[in-house]
């Protein structure tokens, strides 16, 4: 696929450049692709098609490869891109996305649980944590 | 590099050549794409703090109404159709920006606004849904995370379209220059990011928000 996307061009010093491609192809599979993974979790939930456990992990699954397929087609996201440096960029973002994400859910939820007794922390019902101090 | 070989000698003052090597040994060709690149990996991270901010808060009603009673998934169907629909059509852009036809990129730009304002009209018919049934963002502390975080994608929408409309002008006034071609790479990314925050928020707000 990269070969869509970029073609190598040389610089007046021989220098190899990327530059993006922007090709009708790339777009409209991307397109095609992301309405497809778009349809289908909203047809799972809005159907009642399959238990609400399972749609969930479902759902996240489409998610996870949707964005992956906007990243690749309408981002043109590679190795490649502005000498690798984009992807070096991408992947400290991952990596510190992960440890929020997952950091604060983590501590919340601990704090959830030992700080509402009685509550077995699930206190998702009438009283909020926030209105405790 | 032979060219370079013979016009060392030839008289290039150390200045320049140490000029060349800056530029050329430390960054990448197009250096305002890297940096806007890393300006959305920045955005990257609130956009993952408001999600962390829900994900928390999220089940936390103070018996008020639960994303179940409040969101209406054909509503939220039709805006991400508007969004996805957008991206294409900026694609669409780009491709005729790069082909040096400008009125088929002003053309394709214009759906684009189109589009991001259909967006935005039905998210603030929503919004407005929600506050007038007393579903505002005081209401509760899933309610707080809700607005704040698909507020904020929306604010990035509206100054998308902003810029949308700048740019047109500036495209209509200049042409494609390369300049112009640069800015729309940006705006490119930038438009294409948004449909990329907004798969997490109809996933894991309004899909998962329903769910029992």
């Amino acid at each position: 696929m990269s070969d869509h996307i970029h073609h190598h061009e040389h610089d007046h010093d021989g220098h190899e450049v990327y530059v993006t491609h922007y090709s009708a192809k790339d777009y409209i599979v991307g397109f095609v692709l992301s309405l497809v993974l778009t349809a289908i979790p909203f047809w799972l939930v809005m159907g009642n098609v399959l238990p609400a456990d399972t749609t969930r992990w479902v759902i996240m699954g489409f998610a996870a490869v949707q964005v992956v397929v906007q990243m690749l087609y309408f981002l043109h996201m590679n190795s490649k891109a502005e000498g690798g440096w984009n992807m070096m960029a991408l992947i400290l973002t991952v990596i510190l996305l992960v440890i929020v994400m997952a950091g604060s859910i983590w501590v919340m939820h601990h704090m959830n649980a030992n700080m509402m007794p009685g509550m077995g922390g699930a206190s998702d019902t009438t009283h909020g944590t926030h209105d405790m101090p | 590099m032979s060219e370079l070989k013979a016009t060392i000698p030839g008289g290039l003052t150390a200045e320049q050549v140490t000029a060349r090597y800056l530029v050329r040994e430390h960054h990448p060709e197009q250096g305002t794409l890297l940096g806007f690149w890393i300006y959305l990996m920045s955005d990257c991270l609130i956009f993952a703090s408001l999600f962390a901010t829900y994900a928390v808060l999220g089940r936390n009603y103070a018996g008020g109404p639960t994303g179940a009673e409040l969101f209406d998934l054909s509503l939220i169907a039709i805006n991400t159709g508007f969004l996805l629909l957008s991206s294409i059509t900026f694609g669409f852009a780009m491709i005729s920006a790069q082909a040096k036809k400008l009125g088929a990129t002003l053309g394709w730009m214009g759906i684009t606004g189109l589009l991001g304002l259909a967006f935005l009209s039905l998210e603030i018919y929503e919004f407005q849904h929600l506050i007038h049934e007393g579903a505002g963002p005081q209401r509760s502390g899933f309610l707080t995370a809700f607005f704040a975080l698909v507020g904020t994608h929306g604010l990035h929408v509206l100054f998308g379209f902003v810029w949308l409309v700048t740019l047109m002008f500036q495209l209509k006034k200049h042409g494609i220059t390369p300049e112009n071609f640069r800015r729309l790479s940006c705006l490119s990314l930038f438009w294409h990011f948004l449909d990329v925050v907004w798969i997490g928020v109809f996933t894991f707000v309004y899909l998962m928000g329903v769910l029992p």
